[in-house]
């Protein structure tokens, strides 16, 4: 690295309060010039969001929009992007950090301003970063912090107070939270070779309990869920640092499917954004092939996770071989298993057993 | 019995049914004598009334002194006691539209106030001379006048008028809201007049006049064949002084020439050379019969009406309901029309505005008016409620049950079609009742203009309301986000998008313009 971490991280800062207060710039003279003030921005109406074969993620199409002030539909969320952007230009040179709750209740008591609830202030938040083509968590607006990292990583943080320390993600046992500070960190050295991605926080600490980062080399993802961007950005970010392998487990049922693709080809409500997605990441499980071949147990799918595996039957992400053909397996069982499900073996047959056969099975692919 | 008699055992018939609408009745019964005197001789009305309370009584009504003058024809000294002081004085055998209930102008009330008080009544009047001073009673057995005192006075002003002044049993406080609503309306169809009115606490209530216009008195017609009764006939035949029947038809009714009395009189069974006085009854009831059912008479003639007409009729709405600029009212005076033989011409008027919200209680508002008095009771009866709130689908006018809205309603005619002895409320007589329905639908479809071009007003309002929230903190947010200084100026913007709404205000202004053309 040529500059020191804090550095570049100071650089970004700096170009993004720039962009931010550009465009008050842009609406001061606007209206200095006898002009209703208007943004153009990319259309994020669903018949725009195009899948995009060769960047493997949706993106935006080529149709804009024009927010104007003069529309009296537009006027409102307007000027409520217009105070978003000056409360994240506050953010940025106050190097402070909220989230999305945070800035829907800041509002309050702006007169006017108001959002009527935090979808409406999650969606201004969004049409700033489609104005301004840049993520929110550049302007310090992160989401509620809920997934965690563990492994031999390395990092250093740029949070004021925090310059230049260094930390290692296997000091706390329980795994780190990736909050503002981790994601804003600059990634120093890891020993690790691949990163493994889980969903779901019970088997995120029976990895660590069975030193799995250790077995297996791997620094351990925990998306709780449906993963929060600044963790897709992370898991990129270390697929792109160091090239490593980036393998995805979770339950086996459409919603699990789900979350790892989200993680290889984003998802369409950030179509806006790129340098989320992972293409090269894998899904390893839990297949429904595994269902058969480990005689899992398992629950019967409900009618919404059938209508579920259809939707994703038909969907452009989704017509690589394997996925079709689990897709299939899922349907023709009629079953689903969650990660627990190789408890049944003793807890820990997953780490002895399971994975090290799915890893070599995915890495002969 | 006298007829004196006869209105003393059924005086509820007359209205005097209980102590506060004996009040009412009273005030009406002299109030309009009075405006009939002023109009007969062309003098702007000036009317002054007083009711004082004389002493409490128990169960809530008390004697009061009702005291009422008035700048009219005043009376000859001679036919004073006999106007005043008994039932049925004079007969009428033309036809003409009069306000007077029953006839019998202050005659009843006088009667009423002598029986539940037997104090005399007190009338001075002049006709310009001398000043002619009565103090009197009425002999009610024999349906005459008792003279207690005359007093005769100079008259150095020229005053010329009539001061009625007498004492009876009511209860005020409990006709009081109606009895200020009948002054009110009573004001709106007569804008020429000005009233004054001081009520028992002492409080004055002024209705001033609106204009100096009265409307053309109306002429006196010859009854038509269709609408004439049996009583009727016989008396004109008491009277005549024709030799034949034909000469009869021809010199008593109305549209009747040669021809048509020749035709008529064949279709009657009647010879035309018939004397008249030598007719048997029921040779008269055949009569009768046979013109109502004839159809070769000419339409009645409406000269014997005399409507409001738009003009005056808008005056009197504007100034008693408060109308300003920007409320809405449309005037309807309908062309004459007949039902049974007598002529008669339909008005209405429909009104809203603020200024109708901060009168009335949302929602419609009737006000109804027979040959221009003011009915107060009964309305839910009458045609003009069953026009307003079965006839016609106000959804179409985009009014709705909230909708301020003033429906005035006048029906002049020599025969007004009362249902009842009470004369309240009007009967639903097809041919009527369509003229209603008319004359409110020409009012209303200028109303549906008036309503959609205020309903763009007002959003257009709340856009420039809008503009003037957002655009400042628009302004105050680009300043800070830009490192600005001071906020730009948006007061260019606000001119730009408030430019439309003063259009759209001229343009309501205009409607009953256009509107008025189009009807």
């Amino acid at each position: 690295m040529s500059e020191t971490p804090h550095k570049e991280s100071e650089k970004q800062r700096e170009i993004t309060e720039a962009s931010l207060k550009q465009l008050g710039n842009l609406i001061y003279e606007q209206i200095q010039n006898r002009e209703f003030p208007w943004v153009m921005m990319q259309s994020r109406s669903t018949d725009n969001i195009i899948y995009d074969p060769e960047l493997r993620q949706y993106i935006l199409g080529s149709r804009t929009i024009r927010r104007h002030a003069r529309n009296i539909r537009h006027i409102r969320p307007f000027t409520q992007m217009v105070w978003t952007a000056w409360f994240a230009r506050e953010l940025v040179s106050m190097r402070k950090t909220s989230t999305l709750r945070e800035v829907y209740y800041s509002a309050r008591g702006q007169q006017d301003i108001e959002f009527s609830g935090q979808p409406e202030s999650d969606n201004i938040i969004t049409d700033l970063e489609v104005a301004l083509n840049r993520p929110r968590e550049d302007f310090g607006i992160f989401p509620e912090e809920r997934s965690a990292i563990f492994g031999d990583l390395t990092i250093e943080y740029t949070v004021p107070g925090y310059e230049g320390r260094r930390m290692n993600l296997t000091d706390h046992p329980d795994g780190v939270m990736v909050g503002p500070a981790v994601t804003s960190s600059e990634f120093v050295e890891t020993s690790a070779d691949k990163i493994l991605v889980i969903e779901k926080g019970a088997m995120f600490n029976r990895l660590i309990e069975e030193k799995a980062h250790d077995k297996f080399n791997a620094i351990l993802v925990h998306t709780a869920g449906q993963s929060p961007r600044s963790t897709r950005k992370i898991i990129r970010r270390l697929n792109q640092q160091w090239g490593l392998p980036v393998y995805i487990f979770t339950d086996g049922d459409p919603w699990g499917i789900h979350i790892a693709m989200v993680i290889i080809s984003g998802s369409a409500n950030a179509a806006h954004l790129r340098d989320l997605a992972t293409p090269e990441a894998k899904w390893i499980g839990v297949w429904g092939t595994d269902i058969i071949d480990y005689k899992l147990p398992t629950e019967n799918l409900t009618e919404h996770d059938a209508k579920r595996l259809r939707e994703l039957k038909t969907d452009p992400r989704y017509t690589d071989e394997i996925w079709q053909r689990e897709i299939d397996i899922f349907m023709k069982i009629g079953k689903k298993a969650e990660l627990e499900a190789f408890s049944r073996y003793g807890l820990t047959y997953i780490v002895d057993e399971y994975l090290p056969a799915k890893l070599e099975s995915v890495e002969n692919i | 019995m006298s007829p004196s008699d006869f209105f003393y055992r059924n005086r509820e018939i007359a209205g005097f049914s209980n102590p506060s609408r004996a009040i009412y009745a009273a005030v009406r019964e002299l109030l309009e004598n009075s405006l009939d005197a002023c109009e007969a001789q062309k003098a702007l009305p000036e009317i002054f009334l007083r009711i004082t309370e004389v002493t409490a009584s128990e169960a809530g009504s008390s004697i009061y002194i009702m005291r009422i003058s008035d700048n009219g024809t005043g009376l000859p000294p001679e036919e004073i006691p006999n106007c005043f002081g008994k039932v049925f004085y004079g007969s009428k055998y033309t036809l003409k539209q009069a306000r007077g209930t029953f006839g019998l102008g202050g005659t009843i009330t006088i009667l009423y106030g002598q029986i539940t008080t037997h104090k005399p009544v007190t009338i001075t009047s002049s006709t310009g001379g001398e000043i002619h001073e009565y103090e009197m009673m009425i002999d009610i057995q024999n349906n005459r006048p008792m003279i207690l005192r005359h007093r005769v006075m100079e008259n150095k002003k020229k005053w010329r008028g009539t001061v009625v002044e007498l004492q009876m049993e009511g209860d005020y406080s409990r006709i009081k809201s109606r009895l200020l609503d009948y002054l009110k309306e009573t004001a709106i169809v007569n804008p020429y007049a000005d009233l004054t009115f001081v009520d028992p606490a002492g409080r004055l209530y002024r209705y001033e006049r609106g204009t100096e216009k009265m409307p053309p008195l109306p002429k006196a017609v010859k009854p038509h064949p269709h609408g004439i009764d049996v009583e009727n006939f016989r008396r004109l035949v008491s009277v005549t002084k024709e030799k034949s029947m034909k000469a009869f038809m021809m010199e008593h009714f109305q549209g009747v020439g040669q021809k048509t009395a020749d035709n008529f009189l064949k279709a009657a069974g009647i010879s035309r050379r018939a004397k008249p006085k030598s007719l048997k009854p029921e040779d008269i009831v055949t009569l009768v019969r046979t013109a109502r059912q004839f159809s070769d008479f000419k339409r009645p003639d409406p000269s014997c009406l005399s409507p409001m007409g738009e003009e005056l009729l808008e005056t009197g709405i504007r100034k008693e309901l408060n109308l300003t600029e920007s409320d809405f009212l449309q005037v309807v005076t309908r062309k004459p029309s007949t039902y049974l033989g007598f002529p008669f011409i339909v008005e209405a008027a429909v009104a809203t505005g603020s200024s109708i919200s901060k009168q009335y209680k949302s929602g419609t508002t009737i006000i109804r008016y027979a040959n221009r008095i003011p009915l107060l009771f009964d309305e839910s009866s009458g045609v003009v409620w069953k026009v307003v709130n079965k006839n016609i689908n106000w959804s179409t006018y985009k009014v709705y049950s909230d909708t301020p809205l003033v429906i005035v309603v006048h029906v002049c005619s020599t025969k007004i079609p009362y249902k009842t002895v009470g004369k309240e409320y009007m009967a639903d007589q097809p041919e009527v009742e369509k003229e209603i329905t008319n004359a409110i639908r020409t009012a209303a479809r200028s109303l549906r203009i008036y309503i959609s071009r205020s309903h763009r007003a007002a959003r257009e309002r709340r856009r420039l309301n809008i503009f003037e929230k957002f655009l400042p903190k628009i302004a105050e947010f680009s300043t800070k986000l830009s490192d600005n200084e001071d906020p730009p100026d948006i007061a260019p913007l606000l001119a730009a998008v408030s430019t439309t709404i003063p259009d759209v205000e001229e343009k309501i202004k205009e409607v009953s313009t256009i509107v008025g053309d189009a009807a």
